[in-house]
């Protein structure tokens, strides 16, 4: 009842927002729901599936990139370059798994890096195509295939929002699934659920698919909303912010991370405004949540598996 | 390309891949006793060359400059451990990997807030500038230096842990740090000793580079993954592993970039995701 109340509100309240703020601030609000989307997607893997990532970049960007691409190339369709770029993102994120996944613990993680700065590498150093570390700016936001045009920020917003609450909706229904539930368990304790016959690998493997494509859905609207894409999309740096969204949120909760996400983009904006240390600050954040806040603002712990690899 | 090129691309690599090593093995040696895996591995390379060009502008002196450098790196090495690190949940890798990361980002803005965005070398040291002729070859004295050093640091490291105390201390502790604790070996006091070391290492390494990589916003980042590469070719944990792979990846690197310059990190990367799918623990892993 109350939660039913709660998402009413706040549904309402996003729904809102635009009449009462200006621009700018808007453009902050779309910013927040866009990493959002980001974060939710690393979360399904990190905190239902205890499955930590170093390089999620990696399919944020590569959608973008492919978007970026098709859309300069005179490709118009939002529906097209939509599913182009998650395409993109799924089969980056169907290969890495495969060499990922066959690790777990901090193999995990140095090997989701490397993987991911691969890509950055390419983006980095194929100036022909990607523009190199200057990056393909005046990327053109989609004309067709869409409901109203997303010319100006307040009709963009509302796009943002839509993906938004379908990415939230998607997510609620998965790991409310069976599937879900058996990732959860997984998380638990992967060998328990490997004697009750389940089939953990592939538990594993779908739930990063799925996490990948869903980060390209962010990195597609990322672009829209700068009409440009760099390297940075792909850096680890990006990476390490998702987990610092999701762990300050609190991992393993569907709403966590997207306020981890509006707390760490908020930040952002104040400090940046008021120096050019923000790398210093958003260091200082890493150490202050892992040593202090490790469940995070909504205190769920993020519990590894009980038994340790043999 | 005459066999000269070739030579010389392979001593450039050699050299590049000994200094890979120095950073390797410390991260690999971290690992190995602690399950720890250290992200600001990188920041202590940056660390310790700006620290080491400070003091070579300062004083003048390469021996000084290399001092400073190293006791700066290790005593941000022991602070992390000694302070930071013990706080976390042990054997949980995500806390330890993002607190690491913060310390790397911490590092590599206040570096920039205090030495600019400038990229910086080190002097060579003159005895080392001069070069060496083997017929109608030259090579480079400073690259031929650092592959000789790079051999002493390895037999070094390898004297220390099979033939010394501390050394069969530590290969207990790796196996079982439980029940070296319970034969009266000091893990906790072990634990720092190693983190300084690894940390001394990679300050080396940051030295050693100052003239020929040098230093610059941004070198953290890309010596930490260098090193990531190394050590999951050669295998966590294993100092041979870390030394295969350093040699590896130095010669994979120098002819990637000499050959295909816009696809060079390609080259690396290539090869890794081949070991990983043949044996993701690398070559020398255990586990």
């Amino acid at each position: 009842m109350i939660r039913a109340l709660g998402t009413t509100v706040g549904a309402l309240a996003l729904g809102l927002l635009p009449l009462a703020l200006r621009s700018y601030q808007l453009g902050l609000l779309t910013k927040m729901l866009i990493l959002a989307i980001f974060a939710m997607s690393l979360n399904l893997i990190l905190g239902y599936g205890g499955l930590p990532s170093m390089g999620h970049a990696a399919y944020f960007g590569i959608a973008g990139y492919t978007v970026a691409l098709l859309a300069r190339g005179g490709l118009t369709h939002f529906g097209l370059e939509l599913g182009a770029g998650i395409i993109a993102a799924a089969l980056t994120a169907a290969l890495f798994g495969l060499l990922a996944l066959r690790t777990q613990g901090a193999y995990l993680l140095m090997i989701t890096l490397a993987l991911a700065q691969v890509l950055w590498g390419i983006a980095f150093g194929w100036r022909s195509v990607t523009g190199g570390d200057d990056g393909l700016p005046g990327i053109p936001r989609p004309v067709t295939g869409l409901l109203w045009s997303v010319g100006d920020g307040v009709r963009f917003y509302y796009l943002v929002l839509v993906v938004f609450a379908v990415a939230m909706a998607l997510l609620w229904l998965v790991v409310r699934s069976p599937f879900g539930r058996a990732l959860v368990g997984i998380r638990e304790s992967e060998r328990r659920m490997e004697v009750l016959g389940y089939n953990t690998w592939a538990h594993k493997y779908v739930a990063f698919v799925i996490a990948g494509a869903l980060a390209g859905v962010a990195g597609i609207l990322f672009v829209y909303d700068n009409r440009f894409v760099s390297p940075a999309y792909l850096s680890v740096v990006l990476s390490a912010t998702g987990l610092i969204m999701v762990i300050l949120g609190g991992a393993g909760t569907l709403l966590g991370p997207a306020l981890g996400a509006a707390a760490i983009v908020f930040l952002e904006n104040i400090i940046s405004a008021q120096t050019q240390r923000w790398p210093l600050v958003l260091g200082l954040i890493y150490v202050v949540v892992t040593l202090f806040a490790p469940a995070g603002l909504l205190g769920l712990r993020w519990r590894r598996r009980a038994t340790r690899p043999s | 390309m005459t066999a000269t090129f070739w030579v010389i691309q392979l001593l450039n690599g050699l050299s590049f891949g000994m200094l890979l090593f120095l950073l390797a093995a410390g991260l690999s040696l971290i690992f190995g006793l602690m399950r720890i895996l250290n992200l600001a591995h990188g920041s202590y390379y940056l660390l310790g060359a700006y620290v080491a060009l400070w003091a070579v502008e300062w004083s003048g002196s390469l021996a000084v400059a290399m001092l400073a450098g190293i006791s700066a790196v290790v005593a941000l090495g022991v602070v992390m451990e000694r302070v930071f690190l013990r706080r976390l949940p042990r054997h949980e890798e995500l806390p330890q990997a993002l607190l690491t990361f913060g310390f790397l980002l911490i590092v590599g803005d206040v570096a920039l807030w205090i030495w600019g965005g400038t990229p910086q070398s080190l002097p060579t040291p003159p005895a080392l500038a001069t070069s060496l002729r083997v017929g109608p070859l030259v090579f480079p004295g400073y690259r031929v230096f650092l592959i000789l050093l790079g051999a002493a640091v390895g037999v070094t490291l390898w004297f220390l842990q099979e033939r010394t105390r501390i050394g069969a201390m530590l290969r207990a502790a790796i196996d079982d740090a439980e029940i070296a604790e319970s034969t009266g070996i000091n893990v906790s006091r072990l634990s720092t000793l190693v983190f300084a070391l690894g940390a001394a290492l990679a300050a080396l390494g940051g030295i050693m580079a100052g003239p020929i990589i040098g230093v610059h916003p941004g070198v953290d980042f890309e010596i930490l993954l260098l090193a990531f590469v190394v050590v999951i070719i050669g295998g966590l944990g294993s100092l041979k592993g870390a030394l295969v792979g350093g040699l590896l990846v130095g010669c994979l690197d120098n002819f990637g970039k000499a050959l295909f310059p816009e696809l060079a990190l390609f080259t690396i990367f290539a090869p890794m995701a081949l070991i990983l799918a043949i044996r993701p623990t690398g070559l020398f892993g255990t586990r």
